[in-house]
């Protein structure tokens, strides 16, 4: 048996050493677990099981802790599965699946890149932001001011950092577009990152695409597995042969942004 | 150590699990999580004559104690599989159950003519699939013999004919393959569900209706093994809803020579080796040397 090649998934109970309630419905869990950590990179997720659902949670890993042994996570409630992964405290332990998943490319640390989160898509983004520091652009969208979440720590990392709300209630008011178009006339960026509601993440696609600058996006779909076997969690991917249904799960989440078919 | 070998469709399975179609790919992924081999076996993703790529939309959601899918048989084709994915299957020693699909009969048989080319071990003929367009060989007892029949001609492989639960007379059904020359049946598939989001209005998959699966499903699932099991003389694979050695013996005990674990391992990705484990300490605290004696053991009031 000893010789056997390491398995590249694990699945495990691990201990929640932290929990924090970042804003009304959003909480943060830190997990001690060795073995997700010392492999995860930004962008992967982890597939998360609770008591009495049949599906696992997919939640992208939002920071990575190498020496504390440690990931975190950030989550909105949303559903019965968030609700009750809320009820999780300090001293429980949690079912993940982990790490899953492509990670974004991660250029030199010297590189200038900008860094979107829409929502509960701004997480991931926090272990961007440690990668790359100052080179790092932040720009941050949410509904209101209610739903902001993260800003302080995006700070520590960058002094770059920009917030829009829909209705203005905090930053700029307006979509995360506008300070992105500002930054891409202004200067050139090696990379953009999105993660985030669809619709944000096409319209941030088209905007790189005019200033004709790489932009990775991480998409979302409902799944069953969770590792590429069972097909369900489908993302349209434009290849040379037409249009194919790639599988969020194993081919991303994270995505070349030009590949993406985005109507339909 | 119970002796867990079962000898159907003219191989030894090393033990009654057996990985069900469509939730284990080809294998290549719960890989890396544990060795094939330590499976009875593993039956294929439901592979079509060409390439298809699957429904449009959301494609999966949970219901209560289950879920509901429309995959709409996304593969990447015969010809691929044959070349890229049988190979590679063949090398993992376990049993090897090739899942055909088809809309109709000329498909089947083409496909059919190509495996009978090929080491391909073991055909399971779903003519259940709940997501094709038109209505499945599998809901009529005429329908049924008549394509069981069709492939019978065509092949020398080993053949269990995998049916559909949205039938009233399953044991009839299973009857049907039997006279149309199966040498086994495997129950069941999906029962056709469905689920409306009631803020859009719109059902949930874009197919409107898809497959129920999971534990939710288990009861109907062995009532319907019973049924089938007593109703023929070759051997009966037992699915659905299967997520504990409890639910496996249960399964056994009804009639099922071998089990199918299916989406249980989503939420518990050692499941089939968890049930496998269990299911040989189970027989060695109760006495059970062999577990052939389990058999369609249970006794009917
Ligand atoms: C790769 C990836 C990373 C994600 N990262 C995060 C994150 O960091 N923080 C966060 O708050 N949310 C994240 N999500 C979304 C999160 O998975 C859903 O909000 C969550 O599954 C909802 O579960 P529920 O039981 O509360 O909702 P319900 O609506 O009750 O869930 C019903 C079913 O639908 C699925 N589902 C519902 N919404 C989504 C969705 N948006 N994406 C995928 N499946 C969904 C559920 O998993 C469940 O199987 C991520 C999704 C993906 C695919
Ligand atoms: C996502 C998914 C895909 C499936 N695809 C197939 C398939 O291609 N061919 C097939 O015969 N059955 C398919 N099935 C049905 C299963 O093999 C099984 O018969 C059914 O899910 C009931 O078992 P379970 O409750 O243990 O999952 C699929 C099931 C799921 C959940
Ligand atoms: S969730 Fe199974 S393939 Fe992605």
């Amino acid at each position: 048996m000893k010789e056997r090649i390491e398995m590249k998934y694990t699945q495990g109970f691990y201990p929640i050493i932290g929990k924090e309630n970042l804003s009304r419905d959003i909480f943060s869990l830190t997990i001690c677990c060795h073995e997700i950590s010392s492999l995860a990179v930004p962008g992967q997720f982890v597939h998360i099981a609770l008591p009495g659902h049949s599906l696992r949670r997919p939640i992208s890993i939002s920071s990575i802790d190498r020496e504390a042994h440690t990931i975190r996570i950030i989550f909105a409630v949303k559903g019965t599965g968030t609700k009750d992964l809320s009820c999780l405290n300090v001293g429980n332990t949690i079912d993940i699946v982990g790490p899953l998943g492509n990670g974004f490319t991660l250029l030199g640390k010297d590189k200038k890149v900008i860094l979107i989160g829409g929502g509960i898509g701004t997480p991931p983004m926090a272990a961007m932001a440690s990668y790359y520091g100052e080179n790092a652009h932040v720009i941050s969208g949410f509904r209101d001011k209610t739903m902001v979440i993260l800003q302080d720590e995006f700070k520590r990392y960058t002094p770059n950092t920009y917030v829009c709300t829909e209705d203005g209630s905090e930053g700029i008011k307006g979509f995360v577009t506008m300070p992105l178009e500002e930054l891409l006339k202004k200067e050139h960026f090696d990379m953009v990152y999105a993660c985030g509601p669809i619709p944000m993440l096409k319209a941030v696609a088209q905007v790189t695409e005019r200033y004709d600058t790489p932009c990775e996006v991480s998409m979302e779909q409902h799944m069953g597995c969770g590792i590429g076997a069972c097909l369900v969690c489908t993302c349209k991917i434009k290849t040379e042969h037409g249009i194919d249904f790639r599988h969020v799960c194993k081919n991303g989440p994270v995505f070349d942004a030009r590949e993406v078919e985005w109507n339909g | 150590m119970a002796d867990l070998n079962v000898n159907i469709l003219g191989h030894d399975f090393k033990n009654p699990v057996i990985m069900s179609s469509g939730v284990f790919g080809y294998g290549r992924e719960y890989e890396e999580f544990f060795p094939l081999e330590a499976l009875g076996g593993m039956a294929t993703k439901g592979t079509t004559l060409h390439k298809r790529n699957g429904s449009e939309g959301k494609r999966i959601t949970e219901t209560p104690s289950g879920l509901l899918f429309s995959v709409g048989l996304q593969n990447p084709g015969i010809d691929y599989y044959i070349e890229n994915e049988l190979p590679n299957l063949l090398t993992k020693n376990t049993n090897i159950l090739t899942n055909v699909a088809a809309s109709d009969k000329e498909e089947y048989l083409q496909i059919i003519d190509k495996l009978e080319q090929t080491d391909a071990p073991i055909i399971e003929l779903n003519i259940s699939c709940p997501n094709l367009s038109g209505e499945p060989y599998g809901v009529s007892c005429s329908s049924t013999e008549m394509i069981t029949r069709a492939v019978r001609e065509r092949t020398k492989k080993p053949l269990t004919v995998k049916l559909s639960p949205n039938v009233g007379n399953i044991g009839e059904i299973a009857k049907a393959a039997e006279a149309g020359g199966a040498d086994a049946v495997s129950l069941i598939n999906a029962i056709s569900g469905m689920k409306i989001d009631i803020n859009t209005r719109r059902p949930f998959l874009r197919n409107n209706h898809g497959g129920f699966s999971g534990a939710a499903i288990f009861p109907i699932a062995l009532r319907m093994v019973w049924e089938a099991a007593n109703a023929v003389d070759i051997p009966v694979l037992g699915i659905g809803g299967i997520s504990s050695s409890e639910d496996a013996l249960q399964m056994i005990m009804a009639g099922a020579s071998c089990v199918e674990v299916g989406c249980a391992i989503f939420k518990d990705p050692y499941a089939p080796i968890k049930i496998i484990n269990e299911i040989d300490q189970w027989c060695d605290d109760h006495g059970v040397k062999d577990i052939n004696e389990l058999i369609g053991a249970v006794e009917p009031w």
